[in-house]
C-alpha cells in the first residue's frame, strides 16, 4: 500500500515522514517489520545515491553525480542535502576546513533544483544555536565535537568523520516537521557565503552561546535570591514522577552508552593492531622460509603473503567499523547529550514559570491590599499586576509547550535510534562475518600446498 | 583435570575422532593417532611461561569446537611422522611434580651461618622402556649437576639446555608462581633429555631418574677447592714435574684446577689470531662453515619470528577480550532498556542488541579459544630458538677441542726444536755433555707424552667434528618436520575457528537484515 505523504501534512507518530526524498510505501509496523522505521533512519548509505548517510564509502563520491531523485517521480516535494568535498582552507593557525554543501530540491523555499553553499564548522554551529534558541523543547540534532587535538584535526580520518556527521546533522533537521520550516535553515542553505560569514560573526557578537551563559548565570543568581527570600532553599524542581524517572532513564543511559562506545572504538584499535601484526607474522615467516628447503620455503612464502593481505583487510575493516559502527554509538551518545540541554531548557521553563506565578500572586495580594486602602498607588499595582499575570501565563504556555514538544520528540527519538542502531548492528554483524570468512578462505588456500608436503 | 601425559597436543586431530565426546580418555586416544611433534612424544608441554595467558585459558580443556570444526579437512592431515628418535627414546613417561619445601639440615657452604633457609624438592617419576618405574626426590642443585655432567660427556652434541638458575634469593625464589614456572621447566628439560638419541641412552641420564637417594654424580660446586687444587698443581706444572693423563688433557682446561693450561692455550688464541702462523690443524671444513653460517641466518629468523609470533598471540588475545567486553557492555545496556522500556521501539532495540551481545561473547570465547591453540603451535619457534643456545655450545666445544689440539702440536713444535738445539749443542763438545743429554731424555720422555695427549686430543676433535655432524643433520630434520606440522596446524587452527565466528555473525546478519538499506531499496 503506498500512502504518498507530502512535506505540508507531516505529522507525527506513525508515518511522519524523514527523508523526504523518498516515496514512502507506510505499512503497519510491527515488531519484526520495523523497515518503516527505516524511514526515520538518517544513517542510510550514498549506494541509494541519496548523500545522507551515515554509512560512508571508502572515498566519498561527490553527491552530484547521483541521478535525479531515484525515488521521487516528479512532482513530490523532496530535499535533498549532501555535505561533501571537505578542503583545507587558510594556513597555519587559522586553518580551517569548509565543506561544499549542496541542496538539491523541488520546492521553491529552497531555490531548486539545486543549490550550491561553502560552508564551515562555525556555520553548522551557528545553525546548531539558533535552532536551540528558538525551538525549544525540541531534540535538537547533536553537531561532532567542536575541538580536536591539534595534530589530529586535519587526519583523513578525522575530516571524514565530521563530514559524515555534518551531513547527518543537516538532514536531520531537514526532515524533522518542525525544524525544516525554520529559517534559518534556509538561510544556511542558500545565502552567499560573505552573508553568511557576517551573520554568524554578528551573532557570535551580540548572542553568542557565552553571552546565554551570563544572562543564564544571572538568571540561576536571580532565582536563588528570590528564592532565599521567600524561605525557599531548594532550587525549584518538578515533581512529576514520570519525568523524573525520564530524567534517571536519560542520565544512566548515557553512561551505559559511552561504555558501548568505548568499547567500540577499542575494537577498532584491535582490528589494526591483529592487521599489523598479521603482516609483521607474514614477513617473518617469509624470511623463515627462505632458510629452510625449496618445498617448505615455498609454504613459509605463501603463508606470509597470505598474512600481508589478511592485514590489508584487517585494516580496511577496522575503518568500517569505525564509520558503520562506532560513530552511529558515537552519535547516539551526542543525541542523548542533547535530551540532556533540552531537559535544562525545560527545568528553566519550569523554574520561570513558578517564579512569575509566584511573582504575580504576590501582585495580585499587594493589589488587594491597596484596593482596600482605596490608595492611589492602586492603579499602578492593577497595571503592575495585570501585566506580570500576562508574563506568568506566557511563562506556562512556554512551559506546557515544551513538555508536550519533548513526549512527541521522545517518542520520536526512541524510533529513530531503533532504526539507527538496527542498521549500525546489521553493519556491524555483516563486516565481522565476511572479514572472518575471508580470513578463513585465505588461509585454507595455503592448506593444499602444506599437505602436499 | 588431565594428567600431562595426557595433556593436548597438536590440534591436527584427525577427523575420525571428530564425532567422540570430549571425554579425556576419547580425546587421548585421538592424540595418540595423531601427528606428534618428532623426537618429542613426551613434550605435552603446558602453558610456556614465555606467553602471559590467563590462567583460565582452556588450553588444557578439550577443545570442542575444533573438534567440529576440523571436519571439512582431510582426515589424514600431516603425515604422521615418526621420526626415528621418538622409538629409540629410553623412557615412555616422566613426570616432575609435587614440589616440597625442606629445610636445609647440613650446611655444605664454606661461610658459616649463610647456609640457605630451605630449598625445594622435586618428585621425579619415570618408566623406562623396560620397565622400570622410579620415583625418587632431586632438588635443583642436582639438575645443574646432571646438567654440567652432561655436558662434559657429551661435547659436540646438541645438549638441551637446563633451566635458569633463579638469580634473586628469598622470597622470589619461594613464590608459587615461580616455584610451579621451575617444576614445568624441568620437567620440560627432562623430556628433552630423554628424547634425544644419544643423551636418552646416557648412564647419567638414568643415574639421575632412577638412583634413590643421594645423586651420585661429581658436583662441581666445590669452587674454592678448586681453586686451591689449581694453585698447588701450578709450580709442578711449571717445572715439568707435573704429568697429567691424557683423558684429562683432552677435557677443556677448567676453572681453577688448569691455570697453566689456560694460560697456555690463551697464548694459542693470541698466536693463531696475531702471528698469522698457519697452524696445522685447521677448520678447513668448508661444509661446516657454511652451515655455521646459516645457522647464524636461521637464528636471526627464528628470533624475529618469535617475537612476532608474541605479538599476533597478544593481538589475538587483545580482540578477543575487547569483544567480550562490547558485549558485556551490550548485554548491561540491554537489560537496561528492557527494565526502563516505555516504547515498543525501545523494547525491539533491546532484542536486536541482545542478539549482538551474544554474538560477540561467542565471537570473543572463540577468539580466545583460538589463541590457545595458536600458542601451542606457534611455541615450535621458541622451541627452535632454544635449541640454538644448544648448537653455540656444541660448535664452542668444537673450537675449544681444536684449540687444544693446536696447543698441543704447537707444545710439540717447541719441545722438539728445544731437543735440536740441546743436541746441537751437545755435540759440539768432546765426549758429550752428560748434562745436556741427560735434558735431551727428559724432554723426549715428554715429547712422548705430550705426543700421546695430542692424539687423544684429535681423537676427541675428530669425535666432536662427528658429531656436530650428525646432530646437524638430525635438527635439520627435525626443525623440517617441526615447522611444517607448526604450520598445519596454525592454519587449521585459523580456518577452523574464523569459519565458526564467520557463522556466528552470519547468523545475527541475516537476523539483522531487516535494517539493511537492501530492504529499503526492494521495497521500492
Amino acid at each position: 500500500m503506498m500512502m504518498i505523504t507530502n512535506l505540508q501534512a507531516s505529522g507525527k507518530g506513525e508515518g511522519y515522514t524523514s527523508k523526504s526524498a523518498f516515496l514512502i510505501s507506510f505499512r503497519k509496523r510491527n515488531l519484526r517489520s520495523s523497515k518503516s522505521l527505516l524511514r526515520n533512519c538518517a544513517f542510510l548509505p550514498p549506494a541509494i545515491t541519496v548523500k545522507f548517510a551515515m554509512i560512508s564509502t571508502e572515498s566519498d563520491p561527490p553527491a552530484e553525480t547521483s541521478s535525479p531523485g531515484p525515488r521521487s517521480p516528479s512532482g513530490q516535494p523532496f530535499v535533498m542535502i549532501s555535505v561533501t568535498e571537505p578542503v583545507k582552507m587558510g594556513t597555519g593557525v587559522q586553518s580551517y576546513i569548509s565543506y561544499r554543501v549542496i541542496t538539491k530540491s523541488n520546492m521553491t523555499e529552497f531555490e531548486g533544483p539545486e543549490k550550491i553553499v561553502i560552508r564551515r564548522y562555525s556555520d553548522f554551529e551557528w545553525l546548531h544555536d539558533k535552532l536551540a534558541e528558538k525551538y525549544k523543547g525540541i531534540f535538537i540534532p547533536p553537531l561532532p565535537e567542536k575541538s580536536a587535538v591539534e595534530k589530529f584535526r586535519f587526519s583523513a580520518e578525522f575530516i571524514e568523520m565530521r563530514r559524515q556527521a555534518l551531513d547527518v546533522f543537516i538532514n536531520r533537521i531537514a526532515s524533522h516537521p518542525v525544524l525544516r520550516k525554520s529559517e534559518d535553515l534556509r538561510t544556511f542553505l542558500l545565502e552567499e557565503e560573505e552573508r553568511m560569514e557576517r551573520i554568524r560573526s554578528i551573532e557570535a557578537g551580540i548572542f553568542s552561546k557565552k553571552s546565554s551563559d551570563i544572562f543564564q548565570m544571572f538568571k540561576d543568581v536571580q532565582s536563588k535570591v528570590s528564592d532565599v527570600v521567600l524561605g525557599k532553599e531548594k532550587p525549584v524542581e518538578e515533581s512529576d514522577p514520570e519525568y523524573e524517572k525520564l530524567k534517571n532513564y536519560i542520565f544512566e543511559l548515557e553512561n551505559h552508552l559511552a561504555e558501548t562506545q568505548k568499547q567500540a572504538f577499542r575494537l577498532v584499535k584491535r582490528h589494526r593492531d591483529l592487521g599489523q601484526s598479521l603482516a609483521d607474522f607474514g614477513k617473518a615467516m617469509k624470511l623463515l622460509g627462505a632458510c629452510e628447503g625449496e618445498s617448505l620455503g615455498k609454504a613459509f612464502s605463501d603463508l606470509g603473503s597470505k598474512g600481508e593481505i589478511l592485514s590489508l583487510k584487517l585494516q580496511k575493516e577496522a575503518h568500517n567499523l569505525l564509520m558503520n559502527f562506532e560513530e552511529p554509538l558515537k552519535d547516539y551518545v551526542r543525541a542523548v547529550q542533547s535530551i540532556k540541554a533540552t531537559m535544562a531548557d525545560r527545568a528553566n521553563a519550569f523554574r520561570q514559570h513558578c517564579e512569575l506565578a509566584e511573582t504575580t500572586k504576590l501582585k495580585e495580594i499587594n493589589l488587594d491590599k491597596l484596593m482596600l486602602m482605596h490608595s492611589e498607588r492602586a492603579r499602578e499595582a492593577e497595571i503592575d499586576f495585570k501585566e506580570s499575570k500576562a508574563d506568568s501565563e506566557e511563562a506556562t504556555k512556554r512551559f506546557e509547550a515544551i513538555v508536550k514538544t519533548m513526549n512527541e520528540e521522545l517518542a520520536r527519538f526512541q524510533e529513530q535510534k531503533t532504526a539507527d542502531l538496527g542498521l549500525a548492528f546489521h553493519e556491524f554483524a555483516k563486516g565481522q562475518a565476511k572479514l572472518a570468512h575471508d580470513i578463513a578462505d585465505a588461509w585454507r588456500g595455503v592448506l593444499p600446498k602444506l599437505e602436499a608436503l | 583435570m588431565m594428567g600431562p601425559e595426557e595433556e593436548s597436543m597438536e590440534t591436527l586431530t584427525l577427523a575420525t575422532s571428530v564425532a567422540t565426546t570430549t571425554a579425556a580418555s576419547d580425546y587421548h586416544s585421538a592424540i595418540s593417532a595423531s601427528q606428534e611433534i618428532p623426537g618429542d612424544p613426551l613434550l605435552s608441554a603446558p602453558v610456556p611461561p614465555t606467553f602471559a595467558l590467563s590462567p583460565s585459558s582452556s588450553f588444557v580443556d578439550p577443545p570442542s569446537y575444533s573438534d567440529v570444526v576440523f571436519t571439512p579437512f582431510n582426515p589424514s592431515n600431516g603425515a604422521v611422522s615418526s621420526s626415528p628418535s621418538s622409538s629409540t627414546s629410553n623412557y615412555l613417561r616422566i613426570t616432575v611434580s609435587d614440589p616440597v619445601q625442606e629445610s636445609e639440615t647440613v650446611s655444605t657452604s664454606l661461610v658459616p651461618g649463610s647456609g640457605s633457609g630451605g630449598y625445594f624438592t622435586y618428585l621425579i617419576t619415570s618408566r623406562a622402556k623396560d620397565g622400570t618405574d622410579s620415583r625418587i626426590r632431586r632438588r635443583f642443585r642436582d639438575f645443574v649437576t646432571l646438567a654440567d655432567r652432561l655436558a662434559e660427556s657429551h661435547r659436540g652434541l646438541f645438549v638441551p639446555v637446563r633451566p635458569d638458575k633463579g638469580v634473586v634469593e628469598g622470597r622470589v625464589m619461594k613464590s608459587a608462581d615461580f616455584i610451579e614456572q621451575r617444576r614445568i621447566a624441568l620437567e620440560r628439560y627432562l623430556r628433552r633429555l630423554a628424547a634425544h638419541p644419544v643423551i636418552g641412552k646416557s648412564d647419567e641420564l638414568r643415574v639421575f631418574l632412577q638412583a634413590e637417594g643421594r645423586l651420585p654424580l661429581p658436583t662441581t660446586t666445590d669452587v674454592a677447592s678448586r681453586m686451591l687444587d689449581g694453585a698447588v698443581r701450578l709450580p709442578r706444572q711449571l717445572s715439568g714435574a707435573d704429568v697429567t693423563g691424557p683423558e684429562e688433557v683432552v677435557q677443556p682446561a677448567k676453572g681453577g684446577r688448569d691455570l697453566l693450561r689456560i694460560f697456555k692455550e690463551l697464548k694459542q688464541t693470541v698466536t693463531n689470531e696475531w702471528v698469522g702462523s698457519r697452524p696445522a690443524v685447521v677448520e678447513e671444513d668448508r661444509e661446516f662453515l657454511d652451515r655455521k653460517d646459516k645457522m647464524q641466518d636461521l637464528e636471526l629468523q627464528l628470533t624475529t619470528s618469535s617475537e612476532h609470533a608474541e605479538t599476533l598471540v597478544k593481538a589475538q588475545q587483545d580482540i578477543g577480550e575487547t569483544m567480550g567486553e562490547l558485549g558485556l557492555a551490550f548485554i548491561k545496556l540491554t537489560k537496561f532498556e528492557t527494565e526502563e522500556a516505555t516504547f515498543e521501539s525501545q523494547r525491539t532495540r533491546a532484542a536486536e542488541m541482545k542478539k549482538v551481545a551474544t554474538a560477540a561473547v561467542k565471537a570473543s570465547r572463540l577468539y580466545r579459544e583460538l589463541n590457545a591453540q595458536t600458542v601451542k603451535h606457534l611455541d615450535t619457534l621458541h622451541e627452535h630458538l632454544g635449541i640454538m643456545l644448544s648448537v653455540h655450545t656444541a660448535f664452542s666445544d668444537r673450537s675449544s677441542a681444536l684449540l687444544t689440539v693446536q696447543t698441543l702440536m704447537s707444545d710439540l713444535s717447541s719441545l722438539n726444536s728445544r731437543v735440536e738445539k740441546l743436541e746441537a749443542a751437545s755435540s759440539k763438545i768432546f765426549g758429550g755433555d752428560r748434562a745436556r743429554l741427560r735434558r735431551v731424555e727428559e724432554l723426549k720422555e715428554t715429547i712422548r707424552v705430550t705426543e700421546n695427549a695430542k692424539c687423544c686430543a684429535v681423537k676427541e676433535y675428530e669425535r666432536i667434528k662427528d658429531n656436530n655432524r650428525s646432530e646437524l643433520e638430525r635438527l635439520d630434520r627435525q626443525r623440517h618436520d617441526d615447522l611444517l606440522s607448526m604450520l598445519k596446524g596454525f592454519v587449521i587452527s585459523q580456518v577452523g575457528y574464523y569459519e565458526k565466528i564467520g557463522s556466528v555473525w552470519e547468523t545475527v546478519a541475516d537476523e539483522m537484515h531487516v535494517y539493511s538499506r537492501e530492504v529499503e531499496i526492494s521495497e521500492q
